[in-house]
C-alpha cells in the first residue's frame, strides 16, 4: 500500500469537509458544547457547599465524553465521505484508478479519523484548561492533568474513533443516504453513553484500571471491525453489491 | 497490434449469466462499438475490461497486460480512461480540482497535470468555469469534465459507457465531434451505445451483445450480412409482365411495394444489367435504379429480433 495514494484520497476530502458547511457544523458543535458548555456547569457547581465532594465523581464521568466525542465525529465526516460518494456516483472512476481498495480505503479513513482527533483534542485542552481555571480553588488543586484524562484522549478517543470509522464503512454497504448512515452510524455511541451512564449513576466507576480494560476491549473489537470494513471494502462487492 | 484480445470470456452472477463466452478484438487506434439491449451485458464487458470486476472464465488481455493478474490490473488501469455513464464527478469541487485529484491519482507530474488541465478545460471550453463548482454545470458541461478527466494521463485506451446519453443533441454533436477528434489522434475506443446513428458515424466495427456476442463487423459489412446487397428498381408502372420478367431470372429475394421492386442480389454489379434489361424488355420503363441501405438501426433490430 502507497501512503502517498492515501494521503491524496484524504487530502481530496479535506477539501470537500471545508466546502460542505453542515459537516464543519456538527463536527464543531458537540465538541463546542462539552468543551466550553460544560466547564461553566462546573463552575456552578464547584461554588456550592458540596462541590468539593461531587466535583471529582462528576469531572471523571464528564471526561468520558470526550470518548463519545471521538466516536461521534467520524460519524459525520465518514457518512458524506464513503456514502457521499455513492450518492454521486463518482465510485466507478475513482476505482478505475490506478488505485488500490487498501489505498482508498486507508484515505478515506484517515480523512475521518485525523480531523475527529484533532477536533477532540483540542476540546479536550479547552476542557482541562477551563475546568482548572473554574474549579482550583475549591479542590485546592489543579485536578487536570491527569492519568485518566490522557487515557481517555490518547488511547481510548482513539481507539472508539477507529470503531466509527470501520463500523460506517460497513453502514455504508447497505444505505444509499447520507443521513440513513449517519443515523445508523449514531448507533456506535450506545455502548459509549451506556458506559457513561452506569459511570454517573455510580454503577461502574471509571477508574484508570477500568478504562486500561476497555481500551483492551475497544482494541480487540477494532481489529475484528477492520478486517470486516476491508472485506467490505472490495471494488467488486462496491459496485455490484452496495445498495 | 490487438489493444484488447477477449477470449472465452463469461461473467456470472450467481446463477444468471451477465456476459457469455465473449470473444473478440480491438486493433490499436481501432474505435470499436458495442451494441446491446438494456441488460445485455455492455456494461459488465467495460467494469471486466477496466479491472473493476473479476471475470468468472475466459481469459482477457489489454495491450497485452493480463485481466486478473494484480500486478497487471495496476498496470492496465494506468493506460485506460473510462468515461462512465454517470459521470461521477465531486459536485462540491470545481472542474479543475475534479480534473487535479484525477491526475494526481493517475500519478502525472505537476507541470504536465496543470498543462492538461489548463489544455482540456480550454479546448472544451470550461475554462472561464474552471474555479465554479461541479453542481453549477449542465449536464453537457459535467459529461465534458469527466471526458477530461478520462483523459488525464492521456491514456491509450478510452471506454466510453453510454458517453451521449441524457444529453441534448447540441452537447452530444460536441461529445462525438471530442471522440472522432481522439479516433483521428489514433487513440484506441470502446464505446458502448444505444444510439446506433453515432455508432455508424464514429465506429470502425460493431459488435451487438444480448449476454451473448451476436455478431461484428463494420457497420456497412453487417449491413450486407444480414440483408444482403439490395437494389430497388422503381418503374413508372408495375404489371404482371415485368414482374414475371424479374421473377424468371430468379433473385435471392423479391418484393414488390407499389412501383418499386426491391431485389436481394449475390452478385449486383454482374446481376443488375440483366435485371434492368428484362424490366425493358418486359415494357417498363425504368425510373431510377437505387441500391439499398438498410441503416444500423434496421440491422440492429434484425439481429436482436433472430435471437429471439
Amino acid at each position: 500500500m502507497r501512503l502517498s495514494k492515501a494521503w491524496i484520497v484524504a487530502s481530496k476530502e479535506f477539501k470537500t469537509f471545508t466546502k460542505r458547511k453542515t459537516i464543519l457544523y456538527s463536527s464543531f458543535y458537540f465538541e463546542g458544547v462539552v468543551s466550553i458548555g460544560l466547564p461553566f456547569v462546573i463552575r456552578y457547581i464547584a461554588g456550592k457547599t458540596a462541590g468539593a465532594v461531587a466535583l471529582p465523581i462528576l469531572l471523571s464521568a464528564f471526561s468520558f465524553l470526550f470518548v463519545i466525542g471521538a466516536s461521534l465525529l467520524p460519524v459525520t465526516i465518514a457518512s458524506y465521505s464513503l456514502v457521499g460518494e455513492k450518492v454521486q456516483k463518482s465510485l466507478e472512476p475513482l476505482l478505475a484508478t490506478p488505485t488500490t481498495d487498501e489505498e482508498i480505503l486507508a484515505g478515506k479513513s484517515i480523512a475521518a479519523f485525523l480531523p475527529a482527533i484533532a477536533i477532540n483534542l483540542i476540546g479536550a485542552l479547552i476542557f482541562t484548561t477551563l475546568v482548572d481555571l473554574f474549579t482550583h480553588n475549591t479542590l485546592n488543586s489543579y485536578y487536570f492533568p491527569n492519568w485518566d484524562i490522557v487515557i481517555v484522549v490518547l488511547l481510548l478517543g482513539p481507539l472508539a474513533c477507529l470503531l466509527a470509522v470501520g463500523y460506517n464503512v460497513l453502514i455504508s454497504s447497505r444505505v444509499n443516504d447520507v443521513r440513513a448512515a449517519q443515523q445508523l452510524g449514531a448507533l456506535i455511541l450506545l455502548p459509549f453513553v451506556a458506559v457513561y451512564v452506569l459511570s454517573e449513576t455510580r454503577v461502574f466507576d471509571l477508574t484508570t484500571n477500568n478504562l486500561l480494560i476497555m481500551a483492551a476491549i475497544l482494541a480487540a473489537v477494532d481489529v475484528v471491525v477492520f478486517f470486516l470494513a476491508k472485506a467490505t471494502f472490495q471494488r467488486e462487492e462496491i459496485l455490484t453489491k452496495w445498495k | 497490434m490487438n489493444m484488447i484480445e477477449v477470449k472465452n470470456l463469461t461473467k456470472k452472477f450467481g446463477e444468471i449469466t451477465a456476459v457469455d463466452n465473449l470473444t473478440f478484438q480491438v486493433a490499436e487506434g481501432e474505435v470499436f462499438g458495442l451494441l446491446g439491449p438494456n441488460g445485455a451485458g455492455k456494461t459488465t464487458t467495460i467494469r471486466m475490461l477496466c479491472c473493476l470486476i473479476s471475470r468468472t472464465s475466459g481469459d482477457a488481455r489489454i495491450a497485452g497486460y493480463q485481466l486478473g493478474n494484480g500486478a497487471d490490473s495496476l498496470a492496465i488501469r494506468k493506460l485506460i480512461g473510462l468515461v462512465p455513464d454517470n459521470v461521477g464527478l465531486y459536485e462540491e469541487l470545481s472542474a479543475y480540482e475534479n480534473l487535479d485529484y484525477y491526475g494526481k491519482l493517475y500519478e502525472c507530474p505537476e507541470a504536465q497535470r496543470k498543462e492538461r488541465i489548463e489544455y482540456f478545460l480550454k479546448m472544451l471550453e470550461l475554462w472561464d468555469k474552471k474555479d465554479a463548482p461541479v453542481s453549477d454545470f449542465s449536464k453537457g458541461m459535467k459529461q465534458k469534465v469527466a471526458i477530461a478527466r478520462a483523459l488525464i494521463h492521456d491514456p491509450r485506451l478510452l471506454f466510453f459507457d453510454e458517453p451521449t446519453a441524457n444529453l441534448d443533441p447540441e452537447s452530444a454533436r460536441v461529445v462525438r465531434e471530442f471522440i472522432l477528434k481522439l479516433k483521428k489522434e489514433g487513440k484506441t475506443i470502446f464505446i458502448n451505445t444505444h444510439n446506433l446513428d453515432e455508432a455508424q458515424r464514429i465506429c470502425d466495427r460493431i459488435g451487438i451483445l444480448k449476454t451473448k456476442l451476436l455478431t461484428v463487423n463494420s457497420p456497412e459489412e453487417l449491413e450486407k450480412r444480414v440483408w444482403g446487397s439490395r437494389t430497388a428498381i422503381q418503374v413508372e408502372k408495375m404489371n404482371n409482365r415485368i414482374l414475371a420478367a424479374v421473377k424468371k431470372l430468379k433473385p435471392k429475394s423479391l418484393s414488390v411495394e407499389e412501383n418499386r421492386i426491391i431485389l436481394t442480389l449475390a452478385d449486383p454489379q454482374r446481376e443488375n444489367p440483366d435485371f434492368v434489361k428484362a424490366v425493358i424488355s418486359a415494357g417498363g420503363r425504368i425510373q431510377y435504379v437505387t441500391e439499398l441501405t438498410a441503416g444500423l438501426e434496421e440491422t440492429y433490430l434484425k439481429v436482436i429480433e433472430e435471437t429471439k
